[in-house]
This record gives C-alpha cells, structure tokens and sequence, in this order.
C-alpha cells in the first residue's frame, strides 16, 4: 500500500528539521526522509547555532538542547605569515539567561531534533534516500520514490532540504548545476583538549564560548576564511575557500588545514588537542544571484539546496531554520484556507522570505561574491600589508610617527596602486552597503 | 517457527576514542549501533523466515535508548521487538546478563515457544562470546556456535543441519531443534529493508519488559548477580623503546634494503641461520 | 603491556566452603589427536600462576582412548603439568558442547579447582560460556595477561576491551572457580622438559551417545582447503593502506615466497577487497606472533597492534617518520614500501641463493 502524507520533508538539517517540527506541532501528516544512518550523521557543520531562530520554533529549546557553550567573544583576525591583526568583541551581556549564540556539535543538535519531531508526532525515517521526485501528468510533484523496494511514497507537497548539492532539484531540472564559484568547500577538525585548558588560553568560564573568525594568509590567495570555534571538551578548527579556486591552485584543502593549524599565532591555542574527526562540507557561497527557484507545483525548496547563506556574516543554519519554518507555515496555511500547492500559492513562500532578513541581507551583500572573487588581493596583498604596517606602527624605533604613515602608505601604493586602493574600497563599500 | 535474536546496542567502536588528559572513553557524539556481529545472526534468522516462515522476535537488553536498535531490526523485516530494560540490570556481567535475557525467552516461549535463539558471535565492546552459550546452557537448547552455514532445516523433523567453524577445520553438525546459533562473521550480507518495513518499525510500539515481569530473580542480575568485577581499566602503555631506525649508507633503495637486512640479523641471529638453512635444503 | 605490578583487587573474603577449592587447571585442547599450541602456552601460564599460589597444576585432556591422547597426556607434564585428567570416552572424540559441558562440570565439581583456563578458539570460548554457566561462576573472555592479586589469592585477568584501545582487569568475587580463556599466540610457549614427572587420574564418565542430540556427520580440513596459514608462520609480511593500490600486493606476495613467509594485511585491505580476511591481522582478525614481521605501509592502529606487537621482531617500513607503528616496532625504515620491498626481495633472494651454492 502506497503511503500518503501532507508534507514530505527531505532532509534533516536544520532547514527540513524546522519544517519538519513545524508541520508536526500543527498536527500535518508529515514525513521525513533522511539518507544518512541517523540524524547528523551526513553533516558536518563547523558549529554555531543561533538562539533567536530556534526560539521562533522551539520557545524553550534551552531546557534540554544539548549546547557546548556559549558565546560571549567574537575575535575577527587578519592573519599574515607569522602575525595577526584583529578586533575582539566581548560582553558581559551574552552572559544572559537567553544567550543569542552557541557552539555546537551537530551530530548531538540533529540527534536532539529528531526526538522532538517525535515527540510533536512527526515520523522520520533515516537511511533512506529520495531518488526522485513523482509527477502527475501536468507536471505537479506528488509524491517521491525512494531507494528502497515499495519506496513510492506520496504527498500534497515536498519540501526539499536536501542541502547544498541539492540533488533532487537538479535531476528534476528544477535547478541548474551550482558554478564552481558559488560553492566554498570547507574542512574542518575536532580536536579534543582539556576544558580547563580551552578555558585558560581563551579566558572564559565553564560554558562561556570564544568565536575567532579569520581571514589572510593561510587561504593561499584564494577566496576563503577559516574559523577556530571553543566547544565544550573540543575546539574546531576548518578553512574554506572556493571549489573554483581550489580548481586552479595546487594547495589541497587539508594542507591548507595543516598550515593553519600550524600557523605560530594558532598553534599554542591548540597544542596537546588530539583529532577526532576529520571532515569536508560544501557551503553555497553564491548570495543572492545564485539563489535559484524557490517553489513550483507541489514543491518548495529549502535551507543550503536554496542557497540561503549569508558568507559575509557566516551566517547559514539560522537562514536554514528560518526558511524551513516559513515554507511549513505557508503548507500551513494554504491548507488552513483550503487552498492547492500550486506553484501561484506557494509563492506565498517567496513572499515571506522577500519580506524577511533573509533575501533582505542576501540582497545587501549581491555584489559581495563577484568582487571577492575577481579581485584577489583581498586575500594575498591586503593581509601583507595591513599586518605589516600594523608591526610598523608597533614597533618603538624612534622613527617619527608621521614618517611612519607615510612608510605604510607607500607599501600600499606599492603593492596596489592608487587608483586600485580607491577602486577596492569603492568596491567593497558598495558591496555592504 | 519462532526464532528470537538477541542484539545488543554498542557504541560504533571505529569512532571511539579514548580522551587524551583522562583517559576515559569519550563516548560524546559516537553514534550508537547494533553490534555488528548480531547482524549476521539477525540476517540468517530473516533468511529462515523467507524460506521456512518464520516469526522473527528481535530481544534487547539495555537502556531506554536501545530502542533505536530494535527499530532498525524490525526495519530490516524483524516481526516483533522486545526491550528488557530495568535499572535493576545495570552492571551485569556475562553470567547475568544471560540469565536475564533467557527469563525474556520463556517469557516470549510462553505465548509462543521458542525454535531457535540467534546471538551474535561475540560483541564488539565486550567481546566476550559468552552471553549465547550462557543462554543455550540455561535453556537447555543445542548450542551451535561459529557457524559458517545453516545447510538445512526441517521444519517437520525439527532437524538443523549446519557447519561449524573449529579450529582445525569445518565440523558439519546435525541436530534437533530448539537450538541457539551464532552466525560467524562474513557468511551473509544484512539486507536493505523495504519501505513498508520502515514505516511499520517507526509506527511499532515497543514491548518494554521490566525485571518484575519476566520474573528474574533480583539477586541473579545486576552487579548483586555478577560474578566478576572490572577491577581495573587503563589504556595500553606504548612500548619503552621506539623502534631502532635503520641508516642506510646511501638514499637508494638497494642500500636500504642491505641496511634493513644487516639489521633483522643483527638482531635475530637465530632467524639468519634458520633462513640460511631452508635457503640449502632449496626450501 | 603493562602489567599489574602492585596488583591491588577488591578487598573480600573468600567464604569458607570455596576455600577447599585448589589448583591451575588447564583444559587442553585436542582435535583429531592435535594439540592447539594454545594449550601449551596456558601450561606454561598457569605454572607460573600456580607456583605464586603455592599449588599445583592440573591438565584436563578429553577425548576418545587413543596412542594419541597418552603422548598427549605426556605433552602435559612436560609442558608444566603436576596432574593430568585423562577423561575418556568414545563419545568425546569430536568436540561437541553437551558431552564436553556435562563430562566438564562434573570434574569441575569432584576435583574443585580454583583457576580453569581454556584458549580463546572456537572450542575454548563455546565450551568456557557453557561451564560457567553451569557453575555460576565467572569468566573473562580473550584474556592477554593474567596474574594473582597477592592479597586474596585471586585471578587479575586483563583483557584489551572496545577494539583494544583500553585495558581492563577483571577479578572474580566469591565464586569459584575463577575461569578464563587466553587469546592464542599471547602468552610464550614454555620449553617442553622431558625430565618433569607427575600423575594421570583417569576419568571414565557415563556417556551414552544415544543422549547425545548433535551429531558430527564430517569434518573438513583446513589443510584441504586453501586458507592462508597465519596464526603459525615463522615469517610474515604484512601491507596497509599505504601500499596504494591492489597491483602492489605482488611486492608483498613476492618478498614473501622469497622468504617462505605468509602475507597478512591490515582490516581496511580486506574491507576494500585487496585480500581475503584469513589473512587479517589485528582484533578482529588473527592474533600472530612470528619471528618475524614485516610491516609496509602500515601505519600502526591499535586495532592492527594488538594482534601483531608480541612479534620477535617487527620492522616497520613506512614512508612517514611520524607514523604510530615506529612507536612499537623494533626496527624502523622510513621509506617507500612500494621501492624497497622489491630491494628486499632482491637482497634477499641474493644472500640466500649465495648460501645454497657454498654449502
């Protein structure tokens, strides 16, 4: 007997896990499908989660949410060859009994939600994957068949959360092949070290978190940051850049992991931490412009599948959460009002989005992508220069302040032009405007 | 035919890891699954149940969280799942552990009775492989361990044929049903479950069995019914000396290879003669 | 390894009754008129044990009356045995549980010995679960060391545990006897000594085979088949992941007809189909302990040590000087497997060959 739901969800990332309880709590026939053996166990997420969207879907997440810590400091660091300059933000008021962020390790947060969809009724069945989507004769997506034997299952819409490489879309030629410069691949490490000794080198407390994203040197010139996050027991650690740029060059990915680690600014953090676990993830990086369509007949799609990241601001599961929840409250609500999953009503789903911070940033940082990755001195000369004249400035050697200014300057102009400093800045305010 | 498989829910030993400052097992974030010895068992109980029919009855003891592993079993064409879980079970050794899981057999044999137990050859966090005999002995149920391939069963004699892996070679075994079998490892391939089994295992509703119910006596489980005691845990000490390194006197392999050789002699004078000696007799 | 050096069990009294209980005993184990090695290493192990406790130690051998089973009743005593236990009957020829538990517990029960041990094989660990069951008593499985906690007399059996990245010691509280099955190749062989005497009691239980429900209709060989002989090579070279790709076993099968040695292989090699797992080496697989291994391209994970490191001699040769396997080897080279297993092979071949045409 062939199985009918409301809602297909596939995927169990936080996207399709926000649909997903959603749809549940409010009582919809819902079903989950997820390919990996468990929950998480496909992801590798470096590891931020952010408070404000899951309230929206689970007011009381705390309560039993398996967090690492906290996060009260946010360093930003330039790295040069042996030398960093950076900002750090730290409070006392993200000591809050409602943190905004935490880190995080998926594979217990997926874990987590999947026995709240349980517990609101949703069904989720792991180890399965979709292999396509079903249409009727207009073309209208009913339903999704699946690797297994009786793998036809059927619904009044599927929403796709599938992630980043969006399979389903792709073979059903609802989306085109992502360009190589819109997707980042990222590694990144476990490494488990002594929570007295994350708690010493980073000046924080039993649950307090530090956060240090970076950029410079260690990308080789390609376009990419890296990021170094305080777990409870663990620290990760990863880098990313653009598939297209590891294309060209010839430092793979996991020497590139090396170096930073072994970078002398980073290495004293991290010495006496033993590796758990080595993985790589793609992350769209494409913005706004590569965001592609986001609902036709009977299907919406979701999360990282619909590019939904914020690379400027590092930003991705809460874009995720939040898409995932609004295309369940559209299900919701055109079955509350008795209307069809056509392509017309579900641009409700659109909707919602357009109005919301997530097309609304996505559109503020359009240009972002294109000018990182045409103009490479952001992550080549840029981080030379501007550690150098930080070690200027900061070295006592007698030389007159003013002169010292003019040294800098004309190291920039050297290595830039100009007319390519007032272009770049131009450019770059433009961008993030 | 009623065929009971016991599993056990073990964390994934391939991910575990032992945490550097403490020394303890970090457990933190290693996935949980069936022991993967079990599975073989588990596949030829379904194999029996395709071709002689059969109720497969899948039996766990553990904690709450075991249910996963249940599920996954029922998944894979189980017909029905039974979580024995009481806190009055934790800490039971081997010994226990079979007296405990055999009060659920004739528990399950009441209603139905019991043909064959299947259990896993050993576990792979404890991997003692003495939980299936301990059951067979209680039960009083031939025991048939390691074996490589069930030939044949009748399901009107109640007669197995099966061949056994011992040391020296493969016993070929007939006996009488009800008997308890573990699978060796490699003999078959765990199937892909099917759709409808999925849903079936996701909607099922667990039977939960407690101490009480099965009627185990209280002083026979637990550490109280336990014979043995960990007395002592910690991780192996690496060898005193890292391995002597071998200079060759140039960067070649043939000057390696030499270098290599001078020293296994050097150190095993004994070896060289031995060799040399086979090496004559055109050995 | 370590070994329990201070050895400190829990503190308990032994009550009164299980006091009477005496001796090392050693079911030894016979096939077809072979003894398993394993038998004569636990011989030698419980000796050792015995003579702490100021006691004796005995030697059960089981089968049917044969030449074989008296010369193997004379292997006992020589290998460490104060008493041998020669339980025969016809229906004990080939290994089957129930008569072997049933003659087992009843001997265990007249003779009352503190401490049996059995091998970790397919017999040892079928028959072991089935007598402690029987006994209600404890046994630890696969042990690797075993010693005697001096304050209460009792067993301190270590045994690797989670895939051998730990070590636990397990002791037996109050029940008696304390029972125990040693991984093979672990423990040294003793060296046999032909002058040792002692006393054989012979046991004639009452079996009658028509109680006796299983029956053994064959037995095939191993030697008829073609299973790779691991367990008891001299020599054996063993490859990794490191040799790259499938093609480059043949270096490795080379090098060891040259030395008349068995090839093994690490667990991901069987998994990704380079070899069949007779030829797995390590926890999951088989436990060796050669004069001589050779390991190319391994990098040395606890799962591949714990059945290769009580090697006579290990080499490693590995292209990374950081890698785990030099921490535990005796003799380290840093290089490509893929370069100097040919030079091997050719060197050895050529110090070899030149011995044969001057004697």
């Amino acid at each position: 007997m062939v199985e009918k739901f409301d809602a297909i969800v596939i995927g169990a990332g936080p996207s399709g896990n926000a649909a997903t309880y959603t749809l549940a709590k409010q009582g919809l026939k819902v079903l989950q499908l997820e390919r990996g053996e468990y929950p998480g166990a496909k992801n590798v997420q470096g590891g931020i989660m952010y408070a404000h969207e899951l309230e929206k879907i689970i007011p009381d997440f705390r309560d039993d949410c398996p967090t690492e810590r906290h996060i009260i400091e946010q360093r930003v660091w330039l790295l040069g060859d042996d030398n960093y300059v950076g900002t750090n933000y730290r409070s006392e008021a993200f000591n809050s009994d409602k943190p905004n962020r935490y880190t995080i390790i998926r594979a217990n947060i997926d874990k987590w939600w999947g026995e709240q969809i349980r517990k609101v009724g949703g069904l989720q069945i792991c180890e399965t994957t979709v292999t396509e989507l079903i249409r009727d004769a207009s073309g209208k997506v009913i339903g999704v068949r699946t690797d297994r034997e009786g793998g036809e299952i059927l619904a009044d819409v599927v929403i796709m959360a599938d992630g980043v490489n969006a399979l389903l879309a792709k073979r059903a030629g609802l989306q085109d092949e992502a360009a190589p410069e819109n997707v980042a691949l990222a590694v990144k490490e476990i490494l488990f070290i002594d929570p007295e000794l994350i708690q010493q080198r980073f000046g924080i407390k039993e649950d307090e978190g530090v956060v240090i994203e970076i950029m410079g040197k260690v990308t080789k010139g390609m376009v990419g940051t890296a990021f170094l996050y305080t777990n409870k027991e663990s620290l990760t650690i990863g880098i990313g850049c653009l598939i297209s740029d590891f294309k060209n060059g010839d430092c793979p990915p996991y020497r590139m992991l090396e170096d930073l680690k072994n970078h002398p600014v980073i290495k004293p953090l991290i010495e006496g931490a033993e590796m758990k676990e080595y993985a790589a993830h793609m992350i769209p990086e494409g913005g706004y412009k590569a965001v592609p369509q986001l609902y036709g007949d009977g299907w919406m799609v979701v999360g990282d599948a619909a590019h939904f990241n914020n690379a400027a601001h590092r930003e991705g599961s809460n874009l995720a959460m939040a898409s995932g929840r609004m295309a369940a409250e559209t299900v919701i609500e055109l079955k509350a009002a008795g209307k069809g999953f056509t392509a017309s009503n579900l641009a409700a789903y659109k909707k919602k989005l357009d109005d919301s911070f997530i097309m609304k940033d996505l559109k503020k940082y359009r240009e972002l992508p294109g000018i990182m990755h045409g103009n490479k001195q952001f992550f080549g000369a840029y981080p030379d220069e501007i550690t150098a004249a930080a070690h200027n400035w900061f070295t006592v050697d007698s030389i007159d302040k003013k002169t010292k200014e003019k040294q800098i300057m004309k190291s920039f102009i050297k290595r830039r032009s100009v007319m390519g400093l007032v272009g770049d800045a131009i450019k770059l305010v433009r961008a993030v405007r | 035919m009623h065929i009971v498989v016991c599993i056990k829910q073990v964390p994934d030993s391939a991910q575990i890891r032992i945490h550097p400052v403490t020394n303890t097992i970090m457990r933190q974030g290693v996935p949980a699954i069936i022991n993967p010895f079990d599975l073989f068992s588990l596949e030829e109980a379904l194999r029996l149940k395709d071709k002689v029919g059969a109720r497969v009855t899948v039996l766990t003891m553990g904690p709450p969280m075991a249910e996963t592993s249940l599920r996954k079993a029922l998944s894979l064409g189980a017909d029905d799942a039974v979580l024995l879980t009481d806190r009055k079970f934790a800490g039971s050794d081997t010994l226990a552990t079979s007296y405990a899981l055999t009060s659920a057999i004739q528990k399950l044999a009441e209603e139905d009775p019991v043909d064959i137990v299947f259990c896993g050859k050993q576990t792979v966090d404890g991997d003692t492989a003495q939980v299936g005999p301990g059951i067979a002995t209680r039960l009083g149920f031939e025991q048939l361990t390691y074996i490589t391939k069930i030939e044949d069963l009748n399901t009107a004699s109640k007669e197995i044929v099966v061949q056994r892996r011992s040391e020296g070679g493969v016993q070929v075994l007939k006996t009488k049903l009800p008997c308890m079998i573990t699978m060796l490892e490699g003999t078959n391939t765990i199937r892909f479950g099917k759709m409808d089994d999925l849903f079936r295992a996701a909607r099922y509703e667990l039977k939960t069995w407690s101490r009480d119910f099965t009627g185990a006596e209280e002083g026979r489980v637990g550490l109280k019914g336990s014979p043995t005691v960990v007395s002592k845990v910690f991780v192996p000490k690496p060898r005193a000396e890292k391995a002597k390194m071998i200079v060759a006197d140039a960067d070649t392999s043939e000057a390696m290879a030499a270098a290599a050789i001078d020293a296994i002699f050097a150190a095993q004078p004994k070896l060289a003669g031995d060799l040399l000696a086979r090496a004559a007799a055109g050995l | 390894m370590s070994e329990p050096s201070k050895p400190q069990g829990r503190k308990f009294q032994l009550p009164e009754h299980l006091k009477i209980y005496k001796n090392v005993w050693v079911i030894v184990e016979q096939e077809r008129g072979i003894v398993h090695s394993v038998s004569l290493e636990l011989l030698g192990e419980a000796r050792k044990l015995a003579d702490k406790l100021g006691v004796e130690v005995g030697a059960v051998v089981l089968g049917a009356e044969s030449p074989d089973l008296n010369r193997i009743c004379g292997d006992a005593i020589g290998y460490g045995a104060d008493i041998v236990y020669k339980v025969t009957d016809p229906a004990l020829a080939d290994y089957r549980t129930d008569p072997y538990c049933r003659v087992m517990t009843d001997v265990v029960n007249t003779h009352k010995p503190e401490i049996v041990l059995l091998g970790a094989t397919t017999l040892g660990r079928d028959l072991a679960g089935a007598i402690a069951t029987t006994l209600a008593t404890g046994l630890t499985a696969d042990c690797t060391e075993l010693d005697i906690y001096a304050d209460n007399r009792s067993l301190a059996a270590t045994r690797p545990t989670f895939g051998g990245t730990l070590l636990c010691t397990i002791q037996t509280l109050a029940y008696r006897p304390q029972m125990a099955t040693v991984r093979p190749r672990v423990m040294a062989m003793p060296e046999r000594d032909d002058a040792r005497t002692g006393r054989v009691i012979e046991i004639q239980p009452d079996l009658r085979e028509e109680d006796i429900v299983t029956k053994v209709l064959n037995f095939i060989a191993d030697r008829e088949q073609n299973e790779a002989q691991l367990a008891f090579a001299d020599i054996i070279v063993s490859a990794g992941k490191g040799l790259g790709k499938v093609e480059n076993m043949k270096l490795v099968f080379d090098l060891a007809k040259v030395l008349g040695a068995e090839v093994g292989v690490t667990r991901p090699l069987v998994q990704a189909g380079w070899a069949t797992n007779d030829r797995q080496v390590g926890q999951t697989g088989k436990t060796v302990r050669p004069k001589l291994y050779i390991a190319a391209g391994i990098s040395g994970a606890i799962q591949h040590r714990v059945g290769m490191e009580k090697s006579d001699l290990i080499l490693a040769i590995n292209t990374d000087p950081n890698a785990t396997i030099f921490d535990f080897a005796h003799l380290g080279l840093v290089g490509d497997a893929l370069k100097i297993l040919p030079a091997l092979t050719d060197a050895f071949g050529r110090r070899l060959s030149v011995n044969r045409m001057a004697g």
